[in-house]
């Protein structure tokens, strides 16, 4: 597997399809994404499962000044969620694919340079290297939501975004060349391997957690950080959307694994109280707000707040399970919100492009096929039992119940709500009354060539979740293990 | 009597080491007497083609000399690497500039040959500037530097905000220089010294103790932040980038920030290394003062001239942590940002440039409204240079950032680095702007057509529609090739670096005591 071919060939796409007009240009992103997705597919089964550490390693100096390597790697962390942003990228591609868009060969352009730019982070073995493509990954956003934006006030709001998550970009930046510089050794590295074992001082892994925390929370988002969500959701168009929900989110809770517990495990056990609060406290607004506002996008987004404070949980209760659950809901999470986003759209579409519940209702008599496919979407974002997602979120509160009881009982709260706001959404726009402006009709061929699919995956996921578990297990069990150790209480340890 | 007053010995002269600065002022000779002739062709390419010729004759006298450092005429000037890439530096500005001036009123209003010979006659400045480690030689340089600027200020001299530019900086340029001789004096007067060498040996690690050093030191500092913008001194910078031609607000803005910095590197990191553990912190606080100033500053600003003021005195805050820091990766940090930044600013005030003579709107913001798809070329160089001046990744903006914040970490400076990234956030308000204006506003007449030259808000009277401008829209390829050549030049060195990486660590290890 060469992973420098995976990471560029959607770039590669996207340079190739500036240079086209009109649908051509979607159409060959769409088949540099498809072969991004083959390539990727292929990956996870020349994947060896019973090796632990990096597969498929390339390791270059490209900056020898400041000791920067371009280090890619493949190993259980990040091997599904490699898999599943080749797969949403693909999916978000076909999609705008059969659209027209103004430019249309800047728009697919700046869409391959996001999922280079997704993928580089992903992929990364090197600190600099994941700051670069985690910045990186960011600007095309800036461009599609400001250019192709779908509200009034598109501009201002995806501005909005791109500052708050770059503040939190920024912080990591200086945060990530001080682990470099200040850590113990002769010569300044990145190595993400190498960095973990030469351990800062408490000291300074404390404000360097706090500024990498602060990152990735602002992407997530997590509550008191989540001020750029509503207007930059709403800047942007519904298949870039998609991917940014689906996986950009999950590249968060991704560098939490991958950088801060095993470079950081004292800072991590010290502010674990801080961060499970942080996410308690995500889910509960998440879920509130996803039941109160009226516009469907919004209930998706908030979920998606309350859905990663579900992650961060997991991550942080810094044990095997959680973090187990946590990886996995991080998968289940990307492949439940990019289809229920695009079956927003259409619904959008039939309640004459109004995204309010208010204007919607009664579409199921006429689209039972469309219904199925969301009700199953549904179903699997409530995390019901026999979905994919309630075996990540009884993980994850397997973990936090078996190191902080009182958080994880509070949590289970966030269940029920779920299903309170997904249940909400689903019968406002498939039941009840049919809306003013409603024109029910079934989901058209081409919608449904990239809808189901998804869906196919969800149930296929939901029936052999072991895909995920079985991978990521060892890398993950090492990712949290120093950390966990120093969380545990002597006394409980003993035991 | 006679024998007595025998004149001491002329000092032996190496002329091939001054090859730099005799190549410059020989060019501005000549330029200056060829402007004379009648042609006009002439007066408006041959000037200019000369001018250029001296600026790269200038670059190539300084690789030909590159090679073990040498002191020049009796010590006072030093030839070393840090010298030999900071002019590459200030020469590709002013290179740059000319390019620039091509098409410009300025060089047609002031006679093409005193334009040309006042700018290459500052660049000779800034050449004795870097190399002075002499404090004679440092005033000297830095006269020779400002005097010419201060006139080319004024050269559009039927736009009063150009005149009213050059008073400004006359005024407190000179203001400046009488506080930099002021100090020099006092650092002359405790030490009894010139010699960057000889002042090192006589302070030796005790500045603390002399009241008369200390107040010359912070007089000289003074009298430098002039030179480079760094606040509380840069009051005049966006009154005078505004007010002067623009190919001259960018030859200042990259090349008389290189040659400041230049000083400061050596004059610190040479004369008063003993005491970096007095002076550092000093520096450090008038550094996050800049930072903030800059960038605050720079905050609604709706001129495009006065925005890249602002984001000059703002990144001048940044370029001083690697001076402040004393070590060689702090030079070399600085050297590196300052071969960046050139590319960056080239790039942006070449779009300017351009888009001052397109449209009538001179260098407002709305000036670029629509350029994403009217000029995609122009459009995308001066998105890469925002994106670099704001420190995004995949430019070269990112990795100066990056080994700065680097450069101070190391120095145990971690809070001034992170003054740097808390600085690159709010710059992003205002860099992000020019973005979005770019590429997300579209000229109200030219919604959904492609490629058609916008004039927005132009009069009427003011000539012309688009159809009118459009056979001017690449009249000027010199301007839009300064643009996209140091846009791309942003990019390519942004993903590969080590060119420049050489650069700045050769000028590094110029200061051998440093570690």
């Amino acid at each position: 597997m060469n992973l420098t071919l995976l990471l560029w060939l959607p770039l590669a796409a996207g340079v190739v399809a500036v240079t086209l007009t009109g649908r051509q240009a979607g159409w060959v992103m769409l088949t540099g994404s498809l072969a991004t997705l083959a390539y990727a597919v292929v990956m996870i089964f020349k994947f060896d499962t019973g090796v632990p550490g990096l597969q498929f390693v390339i390791d270059r100096t490209w900056i020898s000044e400041l000791g920067i390597h371009y280090k890619l790697g493949v190993d259980g962390l990040n091997v599904i969620l490699i898999v599943l942003a080749t797969l949403l990228f693909a999916a978000s591609i076909a999609w705008a694919a059969m659209r027209d868009w103004v430019r249309p060969g800047l728009f697919f352009f700046w869409l391959g340079l996001a999922e280079s730019g997704v993928l580089g982070a992903l992929l990364s073995q090197d600190l600099a290297l994941f700051v670069i493509f985690f910045d990186l990954m960011l600007v095309p956003f800036l461009f599609l939501g400001g250019g192709w934006g779908t509200s009034p006030n598109h501009v201002a709001g995806v501005i909005k975004l791109f500052i708050y998550t770059l503040v939190g970009s920024l912080l990591m930046l200086a945060a990530a060349v001080a682990t470099g510089v200040l850590a113990p050794g002769d010569s300044i590295t990145f190595d993400l391997a190498q960095l973990a074992q030469r351990r800062l001082p408490t000291g300074s892994q404390e404000w360097i957690f706090l500024f990498f925390a602060a990152a990735f929370l602002v992407k997530m988002p997590a509550f008191p950080m989540h001020g750029w969500m509503p207007d930059g959701y709403k800047a942007m168009p519904m298949p870039v959307l998609a991917v940014f929900s689906g996986i950009l989110s999950k590249v968060a809770a991704y560098g939490f694994l991958r950088i801060v517990l095993p470079l950081y495990p004292n800072a991590s056990a010290h502010f674990q109280d801080l961060m499970l609060l942080i996410a308690l406290v995500s889910i509960l607004y998440g879920s509130a707000m996803a039941f109160t506002t009226p516009d469907s996008r919004l209930i998706l987004g908030y979920s998606s707040v309350a859905q990663l404070g579900f992650i961060t949980l997991g991550i942080f209760a810094l044990r095997d399970a959680g973090a187990q659950g946590a990886l996995l809901q991080a998968a289940n999470h990307g492949l439940v919100v990019a289809p229920a986003f695009f079956i927003v759209a259409l619904l959008a579409a039939r309640a004459g492009g109004s995204e309010d519940i208010r204007d919607m209702g009664g579409l199921a008599f006429r689209a039972p096929v469309l219904a199925t496919l969301f009700l199953i979407v549904a179903f699997a974002n409530l995390a019901m039992p026999g979905s994919s997602n309630f075996v990540g979120e009884f993980l994850i509160l397997l973990g936090t119940f078996q190191s902080k009881v009182v958080i994880a009982s509070v949590a289970f709260i966030g269940v029920v709500l779920a299903s309170v706001y997904t249940l909400r959404l689903f019968i406002r726009s498939m039941h009840n009354r049919v809306g003013p402006k409603d024109t029910s009709r079934e989901i058209a061929l081409v919608d449904g060539l990239v809808v189901a699919p998804l869906v196919a995956l969800i149930i296929a996921f939901a029936l052999y979740p072991q895909l995920a578990l079985k991978r990521s297990q060892g890398a993950v069990t090492a990712s949290i293990r120093d950390a966990k150790v120093l969380s545990t209480p002597a006394r409980e340890a003993a035991r | 009597v006679i024998a007595a007053t025998t004149p001491p010995p002329a000092p032996h002269i190496d002329w091939a080491g001054l090859s730099s600065l005799t190549v410059l002022l020989g060019a501005a000779v000549v330029v200056l007497l060829v402007g004379l002739l009648r042609p006009r062709v002439v007066r408006e390419t041959v000037v200019p083609v000369l001018a250029l010729v001296g600026f790269l004759g200038a670059i190539g006298g300084a690789i030909w000399q590159t090679g073990s450092p040498e002191h020049l005429v009796a010590r006072s000037l030093r030839l070393d690497d840090l010298t030999t890439v900071l002019t590459y530096v200030f020469c590709t500005g002013g290179a740059a500039a000319v390019l620039l001036s091509w098409r410009a009123t300025a060089p047609r209003e002031a006679a093409h040959g005193e334009y040309y010979a006042l700018l290459l006659t500052s660049a000779a400045g800034m050449w004795v500037l870097v190399a002075a480690e002499n404090l004679v030689a440092l005033f000297l340089g830095l006269e020779l530097l400002s005097v010419p600027l201060y006139v080319l200020c004024a050269t559009e001299m039927r736009r009063a905000t150009s005149l009213e530019s050059g008073l400004k900086y006359l005024i407190i340029g000179s203001v400046g220089s009488a506080t930099l001789l002021y100090g020099l004096a006092f650092i002359y007067g405790a030490t009894g010294a010139t010699d960057y060498a000889a002042i090192g040996q006589a302070v030796g690690g005790s500045i603390g103790d002399d009241a008369l050093l200390l107040t010359g030191i912070a007089l000289t500092v003074a009298g430098l932040s002039f030179k480079a913008s760094i606040a509380p001194f840069h009051q005049w910078t966006p009154d005078v980038y505004e007010g002067a031609p623009t190919p001259i607000t960018a030859f200042m803005a990259v090349a008389t920030k290189a040659a400041a910095f230049g000083v400061f590197l050596r004059f610190f990191d040479t004369a008063l290394l003993d005491d970096s553990a007095i002076w550092g912190p000093a520096l450090a606080t008038l550094a996050t003062i800049t930072i903030i100033v800059g960038n605050v500053g720079a905050l609604g600003q709706s001129s495009l001239k006065r925005l890249m003021a602002w984001s000059s005195v703002a990144q001048a805050g940044y370029m001083l942590a690697g001076v402040v820091v004393a070590t060689q990766l702090g030079v070399q940090a600085t050297v590196f940002y300052l071969g960046v930044y050139l590319m960056m600013n080239l790039a942006a005030f070449g779009v300017i440039a351009v888009r001052e003579r397109e449209t009538a709107l001179g260098d407002d913001i709305a000036s670029v409204r629509g350029l994403g798809f009217a000029r995609p070329s122009l459009a995308m160089a001066m998105t890469l240079a925002m994106l670099g001046l704001s420190g995004i990744p995949a430019t070269a903006g990112f990795i100066g950032k990056f080994y700065l914040i680097d450069a101070a970490v190391a120095g145990d400076y971690a809070w001034l680095g992170v003054v740097i990234v808390i600085g690159s956030m709010v710059s992003l308000a205002y860099y992000l702007r020019v973005i979005a204006a770019m590429w997300m506003q579209e000229a109200p007449e030219a919604t959904g057509e492609p490629a058609t030259l916008t004039s927005t808000g132009r009069p009427a009277l003011a000539g012309g529609s688009a159809e009118a401008d459009a056979p001017r829209a690449n009249a000027q390829p010199e301007a839009w090739f300064v643009a996209v050549f140091f846009g791309l030049a942003t990019l390519v060195f942004g993903i590969v670096p080590s060119p420049l990486f050489d650069l700045a660590v050769k000028a590094g290890k110029a200061f051998p005591s440093l570690f």
